[in-house]
């Protein structure tokens, strides 16, 4: 089965960047979803807690025992699934990725660096939009009154960006610069501290007063407080808002230099 | 000489720092023509990887140039990668991801890639087309590391030990598509520690030891290199030898080490043999038997080094060879 004469004769060239980049970001984002360690952390969690969460009874979630419950735990989850999606799933994905020699492969393809990291974010948007798209929905269904400032919406879609933001270079810093079965461990770690004790699906003042400055200046605090402080009825509070984007971008700036520095691509 | 694609010029590349330093390359020089196959024949751990991933821009050398395709691999990364085929030594896909998705992939990196699944085919991948990598053999994934490697049609492929874990057949069938690689006008460097291998495929071996060449030539010129070879013939009992040898060229030797039974030692070449041929015509001797035993790659190896190119205890059985020592 020998090849026609011809059939090899070099033609290189990179594909066009947009090309590139959409290609590899649906080709992550299709790998995420079809795994179903990072299905459950993506979608089945989030979503059982926000279910059960709802409809437990006896329940105290920060003093309301009640139907209004859904007004503390959606912001909570949608808070969750960001970092579940931008910080601990791609911190797994990416660790395998450089132990697999995949990172190394695609270095030497016309794919940059920049190009990957692009398809990424791609595929993390696309998963955190299915994400917030089913959490909203479920929270909805099960009676969830979000405010009705018009303003709520695009400052709650900002913060998801900011956390975003700040939780991808966290996230490749883990990746970049420790074994792969040590990050699997510590990205899964440090999301239940960050769940547990990061003010995530709790508001801040439910933690004791002396840690509470402390909570607030973490990415997941920052994060969970200003969703529910935007989505909660009333108009939306710009300066405590903004607050919270800073600390996000605090976050994002230095994560983003300490990996740019320490990151090993293979 | 052709166009060199690829030049390395006194290459030194460590490993570490201060005193754990480790030395992987020491003074290696090389250079690859196109359309040719070029073989860095040596055994593990002797620097043939670093070699190659300096060449694809992974390692900063810490001395020495490298030239490739005209660009430096490091600071030119963006101009060169799409021009050359990187098969890494192992790895290189995502543990889920299925043959012809990942091919696709790479193919979609590049402008004018190959049809998928006729190289699917052509490798006999077509049936593992849908499975995830992580559930492939060994010889599959070294399969699916060739076709990323050629898929986007590249002028020059480096290629680390790219026939490793196949079995006999598949090895055969990757060496022809080599071969078709060539023909066509693609340039190929590969490592390889088998010597078929490299006398199979290579027009140009570079025996690599402890981080530099100590042998290169073409796999004729190396296994005829020196006094080496041998031409043995059975005939009568007792010819003179005094006038055989002043019939050969300076520096040749017969001698009949039991009766009847000749060995000629020198660098026989045609010429050589047809002067042996003549002297037995003119003595009226028949010749039988007459046998050119040519070195392999591996003798010259270990005649350079003293030791084995391949440890035992990775010899493929039937190799066919060993039964000579």
């Amino acid at each position: 089965m020998t090849t026609p004469e011809g059939t090899f004769a070099p033609a290189p060239g990179r594909a066009p960047v947009q090309q590139m980049i959409v290609a590899h970001g649906l080709l992550e984002t299709r790998l995420l979803l079809r795994n179903g360690e990072q299905l459950l952390l993506a979608l089945v969690i989030p979503l059982v807690l926000l279910v059960a969460g709802a409809l437990a009874p006896g329940i105290d979630i920060a003093g309301k025992t009640t139907g209004d419950r859904l007004g503390v735990l959606t912001p909570g989850v949608l808070a969750l699934t960001i970092m579940s999606t931008s910080f601990t799933s791609l911190a797994i994905a990416t660790a395998f990725e450089r132990r697999y020699g995949v990172l190394k492969r695609l270095g030497a393809s016309p794919l940059t660096r920049t190009g990957l990291l692009a398809g990424k974010l791609i595929a993390i948007g696309l998963v955190e939009l299915l994400q917030v798209v089913l959490v909203v929905a479920v929270a909805l269904a099960l009676g969830w009154q979000p405010g009705s400032d018009p303003a709520s919406i695009p400052v709650a879609a900002l913060l998801l960006v900011a956390g975003t933001w700040a939780f991808v270079p966290l996230g490749l810093l883990l990746a970049g610069t420790v074994r792969a079965e040590a990050v699997l461990a510590a990205a899964n770690g440090i999301y239940l501290v960050l769940v547990a004790g990061g003010a995530t699906l709790l508001p801040v003042d439910a933690y004791p007063r002396v840690l509470q400055p402390l909570i607030g200046f973490l990415p997941s605090g920052a994060l969970a407080e200003g969703l529910r402080e935007t989505l909660s009825a009333g108009p939306v509070a710009w300066g405590d808002v903004a607050g919270h984007v800073v600390v996000l971008l605090a976050w994002a700036l230095a994560a983003g230099l300490v990996t740019a520095r320490t990151f090993r691509w293979h | 000489m052709g166009e060199l694609v690829v030049e390395v010029d006194d290459l030194v590349v460590r490993y570490g720092r201060g005193r754990t330093a480790v030395t992987a390359v020491d003074g290696l020089s090389l250079v690859v023509e196109r359309a040719s196959i070029t073989a860095i024949l040596g055994p593990n751990g002797a620097g043939k990887t670093t070699t190659i991933e300096t060449c694809e821009g992974y390692r900063h050398p810490n001395g020495g140039r490298v030239s490739v395709l005209g660009l430096d691999p490091v600071r030119d990364r963006k101009a060169l990668m799409p021009r050359i085929g990187v098969m890494l030594q192992g790895g290189g896909a995502w543990s889920g991801v299925r043959t012809k998705e990942m091919l696709r992939h790479i193919a979609r990196l590049h402008a004018h890639p190959l049809d998928v699944d006729v190289l699917l085919d052509r490798l006999d991948l077509t049936r593992s087309a849908r499975t995830p990598y992580r559930r492939l053999s060994g010889g599959e994934r070294q399969k699916l590391g060739l076709a990323m490697a050629i898929v986007g049609r590249p002028e020059l492929v480096f290629l680390d030990e790219p026939t490793a874990g196949l079995d006999p057949q598949a090895r055969r069938s990757a060496w022809a598509l080599l071969e078709e690689l060539r023909r066509d006008g693609v340039s190929i460097v590969l490592t390889t520690h088998y010597m078929e291998e490299a006398e199979r495929l290579a027009d140009q071996v570079y025996v690599v030891d402890h981080g530099t060449v100590i042998a290169s030539g073409s796999p004729d010129e190396l296994t005829s290199r020196g006094a080496s070879n041998t031409l043995r013939f059975r005939g009568p009992t007792g010819l003179d030898l005094r006038s055989l040898i002043a019939a050969l060229p300076e520096g040749c030797d017969v001698r009949e080490p039991t009766p009847g039974n000749y060995v000629v030692l020198g660098p026989i070449d045609p010429h050589l043999l047809a002067t042996v041929t003549a002297w037995c015509a003119t003595n009226g001797v028949l010749a039988q038997s007459l046998a050119v035993e040519r070195h392999t790659l591996e003798d010259v190896f270990l005649d350079l080094t003293g030791r084995e190119l391949v440890p035992p205890a990775e010899q493929p059985r039937n190799r066919g060879r060993r039964e000579r020592r």
